[in-house]
């Protein structure tokens, strides 16, 4: 899931305030799932920033909606009427929620509620763990499904480098060296000995540094002409 | 020779070498790397120039090691790839190469966290096993990591870092193989205090027959003081400082003859163990006992040839 955590309310305000019709929109998929931006979220949040406005003097209406997913057309449908009658649209989901919210906006500005963190999972009840890079070219079969990537401070290919200690990354005693789990991994798997082969240097492009990417499914896609009126699913 | 720089001289010779480290300034003063030039010369055959060293931004590491070149002196240029992608690499290399430096030394660097551009953005692009690699392909094959011709020759002796004392300790000789295996001439490694740790580790390189394939000069920092050597022991990630070394330390009246004796004595063991080729003396601000210290260890006169 993306996780994201909700930007201080200071910073949200500065955002908003100079707007009279705002629309605080949840999203109710990952950042649900990690408390930042759901609907149950994005309801509390209308209501400081009401209080927020009336404490400022300020004349707002803050209303707040949520959908499905800010990052599929179909679920916008039932809140566009809404966010074209606002001043300004503060998304709670992800930042291809609001970039997708944007797309479809008009001239209703998209404002970010959180900050989009990174691709993770639950580790226990409210802490969440990055575990991976959406970077392609994975190579999880050759490191014990452990991310180097993700997970090594320095990305290294060939760690662990020279900074681990009893099993901790030199820059916190609280991160793990994903290096040394790899190994212990790859040693409980009987596999230690793939770990003995220099990895080459990763092909980035397939990353956040090759430009913007996009995935189309041809089969999908190509057989048959898109439908008059859809909207394009493309440029995430 | 691969590179004809005097530190392979010396190493090939087969001569125990001392090296030793001159931190660039932060600043741009090129008089201080002259100055520890000067005070390092008489006791050692290659000086490295270290490059952002805890990620603490300094005159660049190719300066120094052409000023300490202009000096007559051989320097060890070190590469982190904390800061550079592969085509800025592969470029300092050719400059490097093209103003005389004739020895690299490869390292991951400390992660800028430490340092005083803690925002900044690593890069990371390839890691220091794969600088290895880049730089023997540049050497041996003269081609640029993509495959493409180097015109030029590319005499360079590479050297790596090894810590032995970072976990998974069993690991660590796999991983200098790996080095090996990449293209390592020489290793240099992090700062030894528990001799007999290292005695094991080098145990298991003799076992795997590491140390014919590579010249290893064991690290040694000589302490100046008991806070020192507690922030190293509590503080440094993958350095171990027995608890005994702080100890006699905090005992002693003469606590920085007492730091030299403890070093003496590290170096007086270090050379006895086999496949140990030279030490590696890291004083940071501290290069005038670096001469004190060759002296009294009977490590003069240098540089050896």
């Amino acid at each position: 899931m993306i996780v994201g955590t909700q930007k201080p309310l200071e910073e949200i305000w500065d955002m908003i305030k100079g707007f009279r019709k705002v629309l605080v929109l949840g999203c109710n998929t990952c950042v649900a799932i990690c408390h930042a931006g759901g609907g149950k979220e994005a309801e509390i949040l209308a209501s400081l920033l009401r209080m927020k406005a009336s404490l400022s003097g300020v004349e707002t209406t803050v209303r707040h909606a949520a959908i499905e997913r800010q990052c599929e057309s179909e679920f916008f449908e039932p809140v566009m009427d809404e966010v074209r009658a606002s001043d300004v649209v503060l998304s709670l989901a992800c930042g291809v929620g609001v970039n997708f919210l944007a797309d479809r906006a008009g001239d209703v500005p998209a404002f970010p509620g959180i900050d989009t963190e990174f691709f993770g999972a639950v580790e226990k009840a409210g802490i969440f763990k990055e575990l991976c890079a959406g970077c392609g070219g994975c190579i999880l079969h050759l490191t014990g499904g452990i991310c180097p990537v993700a997970r090594c401070s320095k990305s290294i290919m060939n760690g662990p480098c020279g900074g681990t200690s009893d099993g901790k990354c030199e820059i916190s005693r609280d991160v793990d060296c994903a290096w040394y789990l790899i190994v212990d991994r790859m040693k409980k798997l009987g596999t230690l000995e793939k770990l003995f082969e220099i990895q080459p240097p990763k092909d980035w492009s397939t990353g956040l540094y090759g430009g913007p990417r996009k995935v189309v499914l041809e089969h999908i896609t190509a057989p048959e002409p898109p439908e008059k009126g859809k909207e394009s699913q493309g440029g995430m | 020779m691969k590179s004809g720089s005097n530190l392979e001289k010396v190493l090939e010779g087969g001569h125990f070498a001392v090296t030793a480290e001159v931190g660039p300034p932060k600043g741009t003063s090129a008089s201080v790397v002259q100055k520890k030039g000067d005070i390092l010369k008489s006791c050692c055959d290659a000086l490295n120039v270290t490059d952002n060293q805890t990620a603490i931004v300094r005159m660049s590491s190719l300066s120094g090691c052409v000023i300490l070149k202009g000096m007559g002196l051989d320097p060890v240029m070190q590469m982190v790839v904390r800061d550079r992608n592969r085509i800025a690499i592969q470029s300092d290399i050719l400059g490097a190469v093209a103003l005389g430096i004739r020895n690299v030394l490869c390292l991951s660097g400390d992660h800028q966290k430490f340092g005083n551009h803690p925002t900044a953005k690593n890069v990371y692009d390839i890691d220091s096993i794969q600088l290895v690699k880049t730089l023997k392909t540049m050497r041996d094959e003269k081609k640029f990591l993509c495959g493409e011709n180097i015109s030029g020759e590319v005499p360079l002796f590479i050297g790596a870092v090894e810590n032995p004392f970072a976990d998974p300790f069993e690991f660590r000789v796999i991983r200098l193989g790996k080095k090996v295996q990449a293209g390592a001439d020489f290793i240099q490694t992090q700062a030894v205090y528990d001799v007999d740790k290292f005695a094991g580790w080098m145990k298991m390189v003799r076992d795997r027959g590491l140390d014919k394939q590579v010249h290893i000069l064991a690290g040694v920092i000589p302490i100046k003081s008991v806070g020192m050597a507690r922030y190293m022991r509590d503080n440094v990630s993958g350095v171990s400082v027995p608890d005994e070394i702080v100890t006699r330390l905090e005992d002693a009246k003469d606590v920085r003859e007492e730091g030299v004796k403890i070093t003496l004595e590290i170096i007086d063991r270090l050379k006895d163990i086999d496949g140990i080729h030279g030490v590696h003396v890291m004083a940071v601000a501290w290069e005038d006992i670096v001469p004190v210290i060759a002296e009294r260890a009977g490590l003069l006169p240098r540089p050896i040839l």
